[in-house]
């Protein structure tokens, strides 16, 4: 493909795919570890009254309110489980199962109560995003990168989700070794002075962020997909948390790339007429690798079984 | 029997060796729920010393040891560590928690672990140098497990486990060592090397406490005792602390008679 279809048409999708996949994949490192894949889940489902309220409140649809309404109701959803589990003591799948089902229904309720049923407010949208219409019309060819007024063209997705990525790798790098040792043994690291309650809440909400980001260009499927599947496969390929790492953005990239040219291409190399949804197609492909570490994978077996000295 | 009383009625009395004392507890109550765990404890910790903290199953001794530390949250209370408020001596602690407290799949190595030790002296961002390594190295070296440095933490034994939580206490270079249970289901050999860095700790002037299960070597390992049941029950030497009585009262009917009498021929 020449860079003349190559950069307007695909590009902006790969990338933006991409950056969103990297930017759930690593929280989605100490959320698995920590037993809390599911809060990907649970964001992506709460994210719909926040989307409700912001839709009320403004009477349109546009971009920067929903994002807003959307963050909102994944840090209300993050706090309530939060309270919950504490105030119940009882674990965190629980809280998220309760908080995330009522705020959900509640998103329902609200959109069939007020008169939104006659607006684009569809499922759809929601599940799959829509990766393929991020395209980038100004764009001729590489020249155009370097082509100030062509950049101003770009889908505003791809900076905001740039911005996410950037946001989360900073977290993580800054705050790797409280995490880290936070993630392993939660009372040693209160002893040594890591304050593990707000770490634990800024990481789910570094998480949020991020869901929320990936939400708006690519949909719920690739959120809840990106959080778990590549962690999961790197973890099976290692046993070190720093190589661990290196492995789930690495498959997260893969997953990325190989979903959105199988969607594209695939099916008409099969003989199909249509290409299929980007975003299905990279959670497909991330599921795959997971089952291919999980079959393959060095470290997958359970490492718990004692050697005697 | 008059600082009880005093405390009983709510009245500061002025206590001798809590302003220097490595760990000094007032008044501590700790509740999950409905029912407290630990109700009133007051303990002073002796410099230098090696003490039990003893009771029967759900007496409180793992509660009293993380709330001491912050990592529950008291109902009432109040810790000094060497005459000062917890928070400012953190660097001084080393907390060794139960084993079973934590997942060993955890996707790490032993020599990771021992450097978690240092990551007070490492902070936020420091690089990890050789100078860190070696001493982290050395601390394996010194609970016997320095050829395991390299292997993934779930591939250890439990008693290997054991010891690697503890060099990782001795990475952190502390005064008072704090240690939850650290010879539960642990292998002899273990059990040796652990008492053994403990005795050279004790020796090195720290101050070591420990919550321990098995009565049978209370006179053995340690020279004073704590003995818990919710409340407190005695505190002090072996001698005076540990007997008959006070056992007696701590485990109530839990303590079959002849255990008391074996106990007793033990401590003459």
């Amino acid at each position: 493909m020449s860079g003349e279809e190559f950069v307007p048409l695909s590009l902006t999708p790969l990338l933006i795919g991409t950056f969103a996949a990297i930017a759930c994949a690593l929280p989605g490192n100490f959320l698995v570890l920590r037993k809390q894949a599911l809060i990907g889940d649970a964001i992506s489902h709460v994210v719909l009254p926040g989307i409700v309220v912001a839709f009320l409140l403004t009477g349109a649809i546009s971009t920067w309110p929903m994002m807003l309404g959307a963050a909102g109701a994944a840090i209300v959803a993050v706090i309530l489980i939060e309270a919950i589990r504490r105030l119940g003591q009882i674990e965190p799948g629980a809280a998220m199962g309760v908080v995330f089902t009522t705020m959900f229904a509640g998103g329902v309720l609200l959109l069939e109560q007020t008169d939104t049923s006659t607006v684009h407010l569809d499922v759809e949208h929601a599940l799959y995003g829509n990766l393929e219409s991020l395209i980038w019309l100004d764009a001729v060819g590489w020249s155009s990168l370097l082509d100030l007024e062509a950049l101003a063209g770009l889908p505003p997705e791809l900076p905001r989700i740039a911005l996410t990525l950037l946001g989360v790798c900073l977290f993580t790098v800054l705050f790797w070794r409280p995490l880290k040792i936070s993630t392993f043994d939660e009372g040693f690291a209160r002893t040594i002075g890591i304050r593990t309650g707000a770490l634990g809440m800024a990481l789910v909400i570094t998480a949020a962020i991020a869901a929320v980001a990936a939400f708006d260009a690519v949909g719920s499927i690739i959120v809840i997909a990106m959080f778990i599947c590549p962690p999961a496969a790197a973890r099976m390929m290692t046993n070190r948390l720093e190589a661990q790492i290196g492995w789930s953005v690495l498959f997260a990239t893969l997953s990325a790339v190989s979903g959105y040219v199988l969607a594209g291409y695939g099916p008409l190399w099969l003989g199909g007429a249509d290409a299929v949804s980007a975003a299905g197609m990279i959670a497909t492909m991330s599921g795959l690798i997971l089952a291919l570490s999980a079959v393959f994978g060095p470290c997958r077996t359970r490492a718990g079984a004692p050697i005697s000295s | 029997m008059t600082l009880e009383l005093a405390s009983v009625q709510g009245v500061q009395v002025e206590d001798t060796g809590i302003d220097t004392s490595p760990l000094a507890i007032r008044g501590l109550t700790v509740s999950y729920g409905q029912k407290p765990a630990v109700f009133s404890v007051d303990m002073t910790a002796q410099p230098g010393a090696m003490t039990a903290i003893i009771g029967p199953n759900g007496a409180g001794k793992s509660t009293l040891l993380k709330a001491a530390l912050g990592i529950v949250k008291p109902l009432s209370g109040q810790v000094t560590v060497f005459g000062a408020p917890l928070e400012q001596q953190r660097a001084r602690i080393a907390y060794v928690p139960q084993r079973s407290s934590v997942d060993w799949d955890f996707p790490t190595r032993v020599l990771d672990v021992v450097l978690m030790g240092l990551s007070r002296e490492l902070g936020l961002l420091g690089r990890i140098r050789a100078r860190h390594t070696a001493r982290a190295m050395d601390c394996l070296h010194r609970v016997g497990m320095r050829d395991f440095a390299d292997r993934q933490i779930g591939q250890l034994s439990g008693g290997q486990q054991q010891r690697v939580f503890l060099a990782r206490a001795l990475a952190q270079d502390a005064d008072l060592y704090l240690l939850d249970e650290p010879f539960a289901g642990v292998d002899a050999a273990t059990e040796k090397a652990i008492i053994a860095v403990l005795k050279s700790l004790k020796e090195a002037g720290k101050t070591v406490i420990t919550v321990h299960h098995d009565l049978a070597t209370v006179t053995d390992y340690f020279d004073h005792v704590f003995l818990i049941n919710t409340r407190k029950v005695a505190e002090g030497p072996v001698a005076q602390a540990f007997t008959a009585e006070t056992l007696q009262s701590a485990y109530g009917g839990r303590l079959a008679t002849a255990q008391i009498d074996q106990i007793s021929r033990a401590l003459g």
